[in-house]
């Protein structure tokens, strides 16, 4: 049976939730990242940055607690938590520019072997706009991307280059779908979690570029 | 000193065809309602809008957009607006996106003296394009220009007859940056106090950069998205 969207992104954003430490201070794009937040391991203090400026993201209000002036990078009503600070936009973006933010995680359009990021724009069909993407990618420690392995018609996201205008170049350290976990190495991309539900030959198949394997092959992905 | 003006018609008088205008908020929070309104009234036209958004359709920005008012915005997202989008693919509207932390370091910038600064933000993009790069330390880096504008229109919770302003959680956003970076800075706040009765050592925006105060008549605060939980 193929997973339906929502156990995908349960999948790949629970996977994501396991690298996170305590103390971390994480900042989670717009759209799938965000349920990143749903999964945090118990016990661990994990600081959620949102862009719009504010440290200690906390839940989605109750009724009764939804506040216009307590939003999130998403346009989302949120609550502050003990601890919750608010700033600037100028002081949000010297945060995560400056190399304070540990972690960051993006959604894709295409990346690229190198790790270069297509996520903000589709000449003549999607104007929107990057936001913070491009400055998260430039500065954040290490960037996570979290998406669907291929396109809804199977054709690779991962490719050998983008043809997309790109966020970032090489600025990708890990990519997570819903059939494994890659890592963007100087070597390429190696394939170092595999879904049990997926073959190498299924993620070669719609995986442009040559995957490369850990000696002993990859381990199975926790699901 | 008095900083105080009577209306948000009275604080924009001064606005013309052309201007160049900051509009402080982050989607529909922190935003200045009452002087937006103020400036669909007047009717301007062919205006330079600096916002990180473009409102939402039949709203906010979004009606100075209906009224063919703007001629370029300068924004780094602008995906709540279909009308925007339409304008811009017929040609009508122009459109400059910048990356977010860009944006405000360059209003930053823009307040603070600074002609231009340098940022990996962006390098190897279509952002870069045209632009100088240079390497430091083994890494490439965008030179970006500071943003001014002829005005500012701030939104804050608090504020007293000399300028000075507090806001209030997410809804700070651009607007400290906006405030310093404008020939004339007007605010609008939910409570006008007298003097003293800000705290000191919490005020946000000092008073030496905003030129006209007024308290706003009333504050819709529209929800943009209401999520909430179980």
């Amino acid at each position: 049976m193929p997973l339906t969207e929502e156990q995908k992104r349960e999948r790949i954003t629970r996977r994501i939730a396991l690298e996170l430490r305590d103390g971390f201070y994480v900042n989670l794009g717009i759209g799938m990242p965000t349920m990143v937040a749903n999964y945090v391991p118990k016990g661990l203090e994990v600081i959620m940055q949102s862009e719009n400026g504010m440290l200690g993201v906390g839940p989605y209000p109750l009724e009764s607690e939804v506040d216009p002036d307590l939003i999130n990078a998403g346009k989302e009503t949120v609550t502050e938590l003990p601890g919750s600070c608010y700033f600037s936009s100028a002081d949000s973006f010297a945060m995560i520019r400056g190399g304070h933010v540990d972690l960051t995680v993006l959604g894709a359009l295409q990346v690229d072997e190198k790790g270069t990021l297509a996520n903000w724009a589709i000449p003549g069909k999607m104007l929107k706009g990057m936001g913070g993407a491009m400055d998260l990618v430039a500065g954040a420690k290490r960037v996570f991307i979290a998406m669907e392995h291929a396109t809804r018609d199977n054709k690779p996201k991962i490719l050998k280059k983008c043809s997309l205008p790109v966020t970032g170049v090489e600025v990708v350290d890990h990519i997570v779908t819903e059939l494994a976990l890659i890592d963007v190495t100087p070597q390429g991309l190696l394939l170092r979690e595999l879904a049990p539900d997926a073959t190498l030959e299924l993620v070669q198949s719609l995986t442009e570029p040559k995957l490369l394997f850990p000696p002993s092959g990859p381990k199975p992905m926790p699901i | 000193m008095d900083k105080r003006i009577a209306s948000a018609d009275a604080a924009i008088e001064k606005i013309a065809d052309g201007d160049t205008i900051l509009v402080g908020g982050f989607g529909l929070s922190g935003i200045p309602e009452n002087l937006v309104e103020a400036l669909r009234r007047k009717g301007t036209k062919n205006l330079t809008i600096v916002s990180n958004n473009a409102g939402v359709d039949g709203y906010y920005l979004g009606l100075l957009l209906q009224n063919r008012q703007v001629k370029k915005m300068i924004s780094t997202y602008v995906g709540e607006n279909k009308l925007f989008e339409q304008l811009v693919l017929n040609g009508e509207l122009q459109v400059e996106l910048n990356p977010q932390g860009t944006f405000s370091e360059r209003l930053r910038a823009g307040g603070a003296g600074l002609p231009a600064f340098y940022t990996p933000t962006g390098y190897g993009t279509l952002v870069a394009e045209g632009k100088e790069t240079r390497e430091f330390d083994g890494r490439h880096y965008v030179l970006e220009r500071a943003l001014r504008g002829n005005f500012a229109f701030i939104k804050a919770w608090k504020g007293d007859r000399w300028g000075n302003l507090i806001y209030r959680k997410t809804a700070r956003n651009f607007n400290p940056m906006m405030a310093t970076a404008a020939d004339y800075v007007i605010a609008e706040v939910e409570e006008l106090l007298e003097l003293g009765q800000l705290d000191p050592d919490g005020i946000h925006t000092p008073g030496i950069y905003v030129d006209a105060i007024f308290q706003g008549a009333k504050y819709e605060k529209r929800v943009e998205r209401r999520t909430l939980r179980k």
